[in-house]
């Protein structure tokens, strides 16, 4: 069970623009196995959210059913979270974002709950471009139940039984993509460097936010002949760029060469910097990416950095037109025509 | 035979050939001259091609269910015309396209028939292929306003308004009109001894289908997040909240929607968005039918345990399965009350008319708010997608919403300590608060796993028992602020009482006043709200035998009455029609009437 961290902050703890020191983010200490990526995950969450001074109230944690889907407890103790159904994460963060689009929504998923029983959601999702951030913590596996390979466990890879997935993985990035996500992104828990700047972005970005994280499960799929093993991953990790990410009030003091360095700009003006590793990579190109994937896949490795970005996304509640006001604030006066309106309306039925 | 004001018209017609706003052009003229008259629609589920009925009862008394029997057929087609002169009563008028020669096969001594060549005067009349097709059914509608008396003044004043900005069409549609009447006028002897006479019976009425009603009484409710998946019968609903948003909730300077709708991937979504978004303190419902419950149970599960306000319209159809979808019936009333794995118990609202669809849809977020629990709303096919002669809506304007107890930042910074599942006031219903209320107070983890009052995650068996024993004593206090059951009849003392609800209601208490009439002293109670109002109980302890009627086949109310109130099922006798057409009186009286008097042979031998 989850028992609480002593709440004693050191005075001289360093303070973000808003006051909150770090601890102010964290959740309460994790129940997952000692050495579990996810919690690596929920750490640089934690940082993510700290360096963009955002208040931790402003925060809905959403997930579904799953190891992955508990960790919302264990990061912004002072955020609403929302463990709902499994797989049906999406639906719920769309509604949430549809009654108020003033919230940041970060939404946590694992392989089992997006790949296979969320695929359907996961994939509506995408092409509504909800505003949201999407975390998968992508193990390959099925830990509650005892390590049962998941949708996303590659093709050939061993599983702690000893036999091989006979299946094809399901790769989301490249899904994502082909369905119109506007923001997929690709890292592995233990390279913290580089997933908190691709979080920062991800909450940023405007509009839908896959960041697909590679996250070893030590107990059930950290074996050799697992793809989704500690060493393997580190083994065959193929970055794209090194990334940096710029908040807007920073903009001033940054300074950057546009000769080795792509810099991009955010819809609220924020920066990202990518320094390129892959020369004919350009993240605005969806067919350059897609063919970087399938090259990756060939060649037995796992492109991690900023995949794809559309700067011109329009989220859900624009594209339909929704009010700018949070829905949930609107009253009674807005809402309900009276009784006057009402005489008028039925006399067409009369 | 002679019968003013008291008759039943059917419209055989094809699906998709435009006959459906001939026919209702005919229901709506029969309002208009003050009479009560009732249309359902008997479709099947196709787009084009396969027969398809309008029944329309024409009842000075009132009477707006279904009567067995029908006195005045209009054939318009020749696939079900065998069919639909078997169906005409001793007496009664088949009206058809004579412009072929009917099968000698086909006739009947007993019956009048009334031939009209609708083809032939159509392709006579008028060059546009389409229009000799429709105006075959504005002819036949000429043809009856001679026929049955009707007021073709009424009838020209509808053509006004149905093509207002559309002028140019009036002129054709008056044109067939009279065609028809010239017809009749010139061939046969008019009015029949079946005729419409004014009266002024439906002052304040209105004729408005229940599932407009029940948009519109979401739109006066505050409903602002709509998410849905297109099933018949409920996906009129969801369209008329778009057409009416777009009318009443655009910002007129911005022209932004004040009100959002989301077509969802499928049943699963439409209501885990409704829920996400009544979480977020957004007024958000969904509508479905049976299949969509079906789905949707997991969801109210887990609204139900982590006590999160959703509001569900299902327009019930025949089942089990996909079943008849284009066919009425009362059979989701167990998938309902009961949805979701585990012990889960829902409130359940059950609109007769669409002024109660109205009402009750307003009423259902407040309900849900109050409670933080999903409240479905149960109308049916015969309801939702028929139109119905009701008193008009109205609306109080010192009205407001109530949201429930939802703390504010304010009220979050004055409590010294808070637990979401806390049931301070002893109700059975605790405080909630809303995402970004609050910058360091208020936050809680929902889940649908086993929590304790604070909503950390537990798995102590007392704590677990503790909560489900306050969710029982939430259901209790839901009693009181539901819709109370309305008694029906006018005698004072009878051993017998009659049980029912939803569109039942204009069969049932024809029956009872039929009964009544012959001597059998009745009364009738129609339920309106699960959980039942304790009148529910005295009712059926101060009648010796009980009538349970209902429209399906598993006696599901009865089950309900005998599960949540331990009544002895001996007491409580099943009344059942689930054929998918509405109940009629004629079947309702009968079966009490056979019954009883088996239980006093029986008590006499």
């Amino acid at each position: 069970m989850s028992y609480l961290k002593p709440k004693f902050a050191h005075p001289r703890l360093p303070k973000n623009d808003l006051g909150y020191t770090k601890k102010e983010y964290e959740g309460v200490i994790s129940t997952l196995c000692a050495g579990c990526g996810h919690d690596s995950i929920s750490a640089s969450i934690v940082d993510a959210c700290f360096e963009l001074d955002i208040a931790p109230h402003r925060v809905a944690k959403m997930s579904g059913i799953g190891c992955s889907s508990k960790t919302p407890a264990y990061f912004l103790r002072n955020s609403h979270g929302f463990n709902s159904v499994h797989g049906r994460m999406p639906s719920v963060t769309t509604g949430a974002n549809l009654a108020n689009r003033s919230l940041i929504y970060i939404g946590v998923s694992g392989d089992g709950d997006t790949a296979s029983i969320g695929m359907g959601q996961f994939i509506h999702a995408v092409r509504r471009n909800v505003n949201m951030t999407y975390i998968v913590m992508n193990n390959g596996c099925y830990g509650l139940t005892k390590g049962q390979d998941s949708a996303t466990a590659d093709k050939g890879s061993i599983s702690k039984s000893g036999d091989a997935n006979s299946f094809e993985g399901i790769d989301l990035c490249a899904l994502a993509i082909e369905l119109g996500a506007t923001y997929v992104a690709q890292s592995f828990s233990g390279d913290k460097e580089q997933l908190v700047p691709l979080i920062k972005a991800a909450i940023t970005h405007n509009g839908f936010s896959l960041i697909n994280v590679i996250s070893p499960c030590v107990t059930f799929n950290n074996n050799p002949g697992s793809t989704k093993s500690y060493d393997y991953v580190r083994a065959h990790n193929e970055a794209l760029s090194k990334i940096d990410f710029v908040p807007v009030k920073e903009e001033i003091v940054t300074t950057y060469d546009h000769t080795s360095v792509n810099v991009l700009e955010m819809h609220d003006g924020s920066l990202i910097k990518l320094q390129k590793i892959s020369p004919e990579w350009d993240p605005n190109d969806k067919l350059s990416i897609v063919t970087a994937l399938h090259n990756a896949r060939a060649n037995h490795q796992i492109l991690t950095g900023l995949l794809y970005i559309d700067n011109d996304s329009v989220e859900l509640n624009d594209l339909i037109n929704t009010t700018e006001t949070p829905l949930n604030t609107l009253n009674y006066d807005v809402l309900c025509p009276g009784s006057e309106v009402l005489r008028e309306f039925v006399g067409r039925y009369a | 035979m002679s019968a003013v004001n008291d008759f039943v018209v059917r419209f055989a017609n094809v699906n998709g050939t435009g006959s459906a706003s001939a026919n209702f052009l005919f229901a709506k003229t029969v309002f208009r001259m003050g009479v009560p008259v009732s249309a359902k629609n008997i479709f099947p589920s196709n787009i084009q091609g396969l027969p398809t009925w309008y029944e329309v009862r024409i009842s000075e008394h009132g009477y707006l269910g279904r009567r067995e029997g029908i006195d005045i057929m209009v054939c318009v087609n020749p696939q079900s015309m065998l069919e639909d002169i078997r169906s005409v009563k001793s007496g009664g008028y088949f009206i058809y396209d004579s412009t072929k020669k009917l099968q000698d096969t086909f006739h009947r001594d007993d019956i009048h028939f009334i031939g009209v060549p609708l083809m032939e005067i159509c392709n006579r009349e008028f060059s546009d292929p389409r229009q000799k097709q429709l105006f075959k059914n504005v002819v036949y509608v000429g043809a009856l306003a001679a026929l049955l008396d009707l007021d073709t003044k009424e009838i020209e004043q509808l053509f006004t308004e149905q093509f207002k900005g559309k002028e140019k069409l009036i002129a054709p549609n008056v044109k067939a009109l009279h065609l028809g009447l010239d017809y009749i006028k010139s061939h046969y002897s008019y009015p029949l001894p079946f005729k419409v006479e004014r009266r002024n019976l439906n002052h304040g009425k209105i004729m408005i289908d229940g599932n407009s009603a029940a948009a519109l009484g979401a739109l006066y409710g505050g409903a602002t997040v709509v998410s849905w998946y297109p099933i018949t019968p409920s996906t009129s609903l969801v369209s008329s909240f778009e057409d009416f948003a777009r009318e009443f909730r655009v910002d007129s300077i911005t022209g932004k929607h004040n009100f959002s709708i989301v077509q969802a991937e499928d049943e699963l979504a439409a209501i885990g968005m409704a829920i996400g978004a009544n979480w977020n303190g957004a007024r958000s419902f969904t509508a479905t039918s049976g299949p969509g419950v079906s789905l949707m149970s997991e969801f109210l599960g887990l609204a139900y345990y982590a006590e999160i306000p959703v509001v569900l319209v299902d327009v019930q159809r025949s089942g089990p399965s996909t079943g008849m979808p284009t066919r009425t019936q009362q059979s989701d009333l167990i998938s309902a009350a009961y949805a979701s794995h585990g012990d889960t118990k829902h409130v359940l609202l059950i609109p007769s008319n669409p002024t109660e669809a109205f009402e009750m849809m307003a009423e259902a977020f407040d309900i849900a708010e109050q409670l933080q629990s999903p409240v479905i709303m149960l109308s049916d096919l015969d309801l939702g997608m028929n139109d119905h002669v009701t008193t008009s809506f109205e609306w109080d304007d010192t009205r407001t919403y109530n949201r429930g107890k939802v703390l504010t930042a304010e009220q979050l910074e004055n409590l010294s300590s808070w637990g979401r599942y806390r049931d301070v006031d002893g109700d059975g219903i605790p405080y909630r608060t809303l995402p970004g209320t609050h910058h360091s107070k208020g936050s809680y983890f929902t889940r649908g796993s086993s929590h304790d009052e604070n909503a950390a995650y537990s798995e102590d068996s007392d704590t677990y028992v503790r909560i489900m024993e306050r969710l029982l004593k939430k259901f209790e206090t839901a009693k009181k602020m539901l819709p109370e059951p309305e008694k029906y009849g006018s005698i004072s003392h009878s051993d017998i009482g009659v049980i029912y609800f939803g569109t039942t209601q204009f069969a049932a208490e024809e029956a009872i006043d039929y009964l009544n009439n012959a001597g059998i002293n009745v009364q009738g109670m129609r339920l309106r709200a699960f959980p039942f109002h304790d009148d529910v109980m005295e009712f059926i302890d101060s009648h010796d035998e009980i009538f349970v009627i209902e429209q399906n086949r598993d006696a599901q109310m009865r089950s309900l009455l005998i599960n949540e109130l331990e009544i002895n099922p001996k007491k409580l006798h099943k009344v059942l029609n689930y054929n998918g057409q509405p109940i009629t009186a004629d079947l309702i009286f009968s079966s009490i009437r056979q019954k009883l008097s088996q239980t006093t042979n029986s008590q006499l031998s």
